[in-house]
């Protein structure tokens, strides 16, 4: 084992901009398996600034376990073969900030653990990516147990808990600024 | 408002951006010169020294309603973000590293290589990982519906690269160096001349989206999102080299950019380092 010491100093980043729409979506990028898979369900949200209004150009990427808690290590996702379950999406949101990806509820990546999707967040106005978790709201008793939720108050918590909605599909706004804001995370090392 | 206004007002509000102002660019300098002695003075007391951008930095007024005003709050990476989507040869196309290749004629304008290494913040080549570039053309205008910027487009030049890192983290695009273009953020703003980039690393926590600007460019000084870093040396960090060796005889001209992702937090095996 070697002892993670950063020697170092990591480049800055910078906002995506406004013109990458030609550029990084690429074709089934929301599509993480095809809507007729097993189990599919669709993610989807608003992205929002600071007056709640939708932010139209704002691009989003999750990175995920499969059904199983099992973590992928295909490749493949930029040419999609609707077979092969890569773990990560890209989508630029519409006109009116929504997003959409087609994917399956990530299992628990270890017994016990607390079920969430990774999600980065980019957009212009938006100096630097933020990161923030999608938790499942199911299993009551591994959130309650989950290190990061329970850091937090009741109402900054709740805006990392995904809504089920009647179809089984998750609804999960991202408000970048404001009332609810959503919880954004840094890790060590950044 | 009709729907087809509505749709409308959206498209344009990529043009006519709402946080758009009048300001000059001595409003914007002020500003901006403020902050940034904010921050020296801050050092000079024994503040740490910043090396990010600031997500809140009001002279680039499209992030006043985009940035969160709550601190980020600090986890400790779990499974999921310490691994990296896996990418390879079947994703990217080696002549995709070549913009200059994409269409049937040379694109106009300075052709030049960038090359450099992606490594992580202990050093470690990123092997085997998605590098994405894009950028505008000679004369500054990107190939993009929503770019209204009146230069011309050239039709030999797409302005989008990708490739896959070597053995040794490296990587290397053939392009054509994109000129500085205006935008709408105050008065008379220009961007300095850029090529965006997009990386991913070992750990999902390392993934960023960056900008490369090349040396000496005369709109560094004037330019919010640049200057959206406060530290002088971190800057510096997004410019590139001019690199004579990197330039070839009658054909182009070379820069050389190292990237350093952000430390991870992976515990790393004997076998994997040898990979």
């Amino acid at each position: 084992m070697t002892e993670a010491t950063t020697k170092l100093v990591a480049t800055p980043g910078q906002t995506i901009g406004p013109f990458y729409g030609y550029a990084l979506p690429f074709e089934k990028g929301h599509e993480l398996v095809h809507r007729a898979h097993p189990g599919s369900i669709r993610l989807h949200g608003v992205v929002t600034d600071g007056h709640g209004e939708p932010i139209p150009d704002s691009m989003l990427e999750i990175w995920q376990a499969d059904e199983h808690g099992k973590i992928s290590r295909q490749d493949g996702s930029l040419v999609r073969d609707d077979h092969t379950f890569t773990g990560w999406g890209r989508v630029a949101v519409d006109n009116v900030g929504h997003y959409t990806f087609t994917t399956v509820n990530p299992g628990p990546t270890e017994e016990g653990k607390a079920p969430f999707i990774l999600l980065t967040v980019f957009a212009r106005g938006l100096l630097n990516r933020l990161f923030t978790r999608i938790y499942l709201p199911e299993d009551a008793e591994a959130l309650a147990n989950d290190p990061l939720l329970s850091s937090l108050p009741e109402e900054r918590r709740r805006t990392l808990i995904a809504e089920r909605e009647a179809n089984g599909d998750l609804r999960f706004d991202i408000r970048l600024q404001g009332d609810n804001e959503t919880v954004f995370l840094s890790y060590p090392g950044a | 408002m009709s729907a087809e206004t509505q749709a409308e007002s959206f498209e344009n509000s990529h043009v006519l951006d709402p946080a758009a102002t009048a300001d000059s660019q001595e409003t914007i300098n002020k500003e901006i010169g403020d902050i940034h002695a904010a921050y020296r003075q801050g050092v000079e007391a024994g503040g740490s020294e910043e090396t990010q951008p600031r997500i809140d930095f009001a002279p680039y007024r499209s992030s006043l309603l985009r940035h969160p005003t709550k601190d980020l709050h600090h986890v400790d990476p779990e499974t999921i973000e310490l691994w990296s989507p896996a990418f390879g040869h079947r994703d990217v196309h080696a002549l995709e590293s070549d913009l200059t290749i994409q269409h049937n004629g040379e694109p106009i304008g300075e052709r030049i290589i960038v090359q450099g290494k992606v490594l992580d913040g202990d050093g470690r080549p990123v092997r085997g990982q998605l590098v994405e570039i894009w950028q505008a053309n000679a004369a500054g205008r990107y190939v993009h519906k929503r770019d209204q910027h009146p230069a011309p487009i050239d039709p030999n030049f797409t302005g989008v690269g990708r490739c896959i890192t070597g053995d040794d983290g490296s990587y290397k695009f053939t392009t054509i160096k994109p000129a500085p273009y205006p935008w709408k953020n105050h008065h008379n703003a220009w961007r300095p001349a850029h090529i965006h980039f997009s990386l991913f690393g070992t750990d999902f926590t390392q993934r960023m989206i960056t900008q490369m600007y090349f040396p000496g460019d005369p709109l560094f000084s004037l330019d919010p999102i640049y200057q959206s870093i406060t530290d002088q040396k971190a800057r510096d960090r997004l410019v590139a080299t001019y690199d004579h060796s990197i330039t070839s005889h009658e054909w182009n001209t070379g820069y050389n950019w190292d990237i350093v992702l952000t430390g991870s937090n992976r515990t790393w095996m004997e076998d994997e380092d040898a990979e």
